[in-house]
């Protein structure tokens, strides 16, 4: 940083700290405006009348008709909307899965093991959709690793579990549990961790056992964190994410499994259509920061801690 | 002191066990059966394997190697893993340092002005116009720039930091030390438990990302590996044609098939992952309990 003059003549002085620590921030906040602020601006647009390839200044002012015009469709728009949700509450149901996986882990005695248990059932959470995708047409499809056992037992039937359009948002729920349940569980695993040794030592003086043990003390332990989680995964409940359902978008299921994010992939980049998309992501984005804001307000009267 | 099992507890020991053996292989079987088709006898793999590889051969690596799009794919992974996570480290944690610094004009605001980003996305079509807007399309940038500054790294980074004690830097700043010699001789070596937790966060998120090379660059020069192995997944019969020329060129066995492409391809996404990750579980868990307290 270089020494601007001093405000008082004579002696050199140098910046404030505080000036110059704000100075130098400057940079970061220009990179973060142009990749997190810039693109907001592009909302403008989902109240013009605008195709790719124009200049915004040649589009037509239309106001809210694009909102019409995504009402217009709302068959689709509902459909969407239902395997949004419905997927949402699926994860929302499964998530005291990973709180009893941790409470499982934490009875385990030997550490070794608990560590490669921990080890394995995490690995999924860092592949990509892409990979887990692979691996689900290794094992599932037609030619796959589970027909192969149904042959090799002499059952004829063979299920397509990547085009079942009827079980789409339980084999996708599936799925989704399998790549993030080991990782879902760490954060109870060290909340677990926290709970103080002295309660589980008088228990043991009492002679609780190990069920009363857990339902006492370590699931108690828990209900605050899992509390947090619910919260945040209500207010997330509009993004189930565009990966998943991208890549394992078929024909044959994608009425069960086209959700707001891939939605607004299609309309945007299938379609073509950048108003329309633009206006479904917009919705998107305010509808989930009232979303999170009403949960930190709850959050804020229920703990008295806020979650964000 | 040994405190003796009652009949009940060992019975939920065993139950304990079993699931946990059970969730282990169905998160592991996938993997391993990928390996092993992968080195296999394409013919014989196709026939169904389970436990053992068949008729090991390795010639649809060696295929594989001599595709250009591989190797070229591999290396356009590593660098921006490389380059993006180091930018990344550099950007987020200076700038966590720079907040931490109480003096700070606008301290709150510049903090909740990267913070905010978190939460407001402006979605995909407004995304894509503004990287094409700035030349991002076609351009390895791409993958580097725009995730420089990261609000939850902050988070975790700043968090860390102001559980430093006060005094060195006290005590360096009395020694005339500026701006940066205190962030880089104090501040950035003392902060390497976190700058391992976010260099590896980053890490896997660099080499997992694929959604900016989709939308963004069709130069086949800079495709990512995830990227390849999506296309050979969708459209199997263009790879035939165009690998099964350079396959039969270099006088491989043409036993090759596209699944055994395709689980190939796999391996070698999932290689590296599987080779850093167990030695760098510990520091994921440090990151998600810190994001857990301020996140």
């Amino acid at each position: 940083m270089r020494k601007t003059p001093g405000v008082s003549g004579g002696v050199r002085k140098k910046m404030p700290e505080g000036k110059k620590f704000f100075l130098a921030s400057i940079p970061f906040l220009i990179l973060v405006f142009a990749f997190a602020y810039v693109p907001l601006m592009g909302w403008a647009y989902a109240f013009f009348d605008y195709h790719p390839g124009m200049s915004l200044f040649d589009c037509d002012f239309v106001g809210l008709k694009t909102f019409a015009k995504i009402w217009a469709n709302k068959e689709e728009l509902f459909r969407v909307m239902r395997n949004t949700l419905a997927l949402s509450f699926f994860s929302i149901l499964g998530m005291p899965l990973a709180v009893i996986f941790a409470v499982m882990l934490n009875e385990i005695k030997s550490s070794k093991f608990r560590k490669l248990v921990q080890t394995t059932t995490t690995l999924p959470n860092f592949i990509s959709w892409i990979v887990v995708f692979t691996l689900a047409f290794a094992m599932f499809s037609t030619d796959g690793m589970v027909a192969g056992v149904f042959r090799a037992i002499g059952v004829d039937k063979v299920v397509n579990f990547l085009g079942d359009n009827k079980h789409a948002w339980l084999f996708q729920w599936s799925l989704a549990t399998w790549k993030c349940l080991g990782w879902s569980a760490i954060i109870y695993i060290a909340t677990i961790a926290g709970i103080d040794s002295e309660l589980y030592d008088a228990a043991h003086v009492d002679g609780a056992n190990r069920m009363q043990t857990i339902r006492h003390i370590t699931i108690p332990g828990l209900y605050s964190t899992f509390f947090v989680q619910m919260l945040l995964a209500i207010s997330n409940m509009l993004s189930n994410g565009f990966e998943q359902y991208f890549v394992f978008y078929n024909p044959l299921t994608a009425d069960k499994i086209e959700v707001l994010d891939y939605y607004v992939y299609k309309i945007g980049v299938l379609t073509n259509d950048y108003p329309q998309s633009i206006a479904l992501g917009m919705a998107k984005t305010v509808i989930s920061v009232i979303l999170l804001f009403s949960a930190n307000q709850l959050s804020k009267r229920v703990r008295g801690e806020s979650i964000v | 002191m040994k405190i003796k099992k009652t009949k009940a507890e060992r019975a939920g020991d065993i139950v304990i066990y079993i699931i946990s053996a059970l969730l282990m292989i169905v998160c592991i079987y996938p993997f391993y059966y990928v390996i092993i088709y992968s080195i296999s006898d394409p013919a014989e793999a196709a026939k169904g394997i389970f436990l053992l590889p068949r008729g090991l051969d390795l010639s649809t690596y060696q295929g594989i190697i001599k595709l250009n799009d591989i190797p070229g794919a591999y290396l356009v992974s590593i660098l921006r893993t490389f380059f993006g996570t180091g930018l990344t480290i550099i950007c987020s944690s200076f700038f966590a340092y720079l907040v931490t610094n109480q003096k700070m004009y606008f301290r709150k605001f510049v903090y909740r002005f990267v913070i905010i980003t978190m939460y407001i996305n402006a979605g995909l079509i407004p995304w894509y116009m503004t990287m094409k807007f700035y030349g991002f399309q076609n351009n390895f940038l791409l993958y580097i720039i725009p995730g420089a500054v990261c609000a939850y790294y902050v988070i975790l980074l700043k968090t860390y930091m102001e559980s430093l004690p006060k005094e060195l830097e006290e005590s360096a700043k009395i020694d005339g030390a500026g701006m940066f010699t205190i962030f880089g001789r104090i501040v950035f070596p003392l902060s390497k438990p976190i700058l391992a937790t976010v260099g590896v966060f980053s890490m896997v998120g660099q080499w997992n990302q694929w959604q900016d090379n989709y939308f963004l660059v069709t130069d086949a020069k800079l495709q990512t590996l995830q990227m390849v192995l999506y296309n050979y997944l969708n459209q199997a019969n263009r790879f035939q044609s165009m690998s099964s020329n350079a396959i039969d060129a270099s006088a491989v066995t043409s036993s090759i098939t596209p699944s055994s492409i395709k689980m190939c391809i796999t391996v070698l996404v999932v290689f590296p992952i599987m080779c850093v990750y167990p030695f760098l579980q510990r520091y994921f868990e440090k990151g998600i309990m810190m994001g857990a307290v301020k996140g």
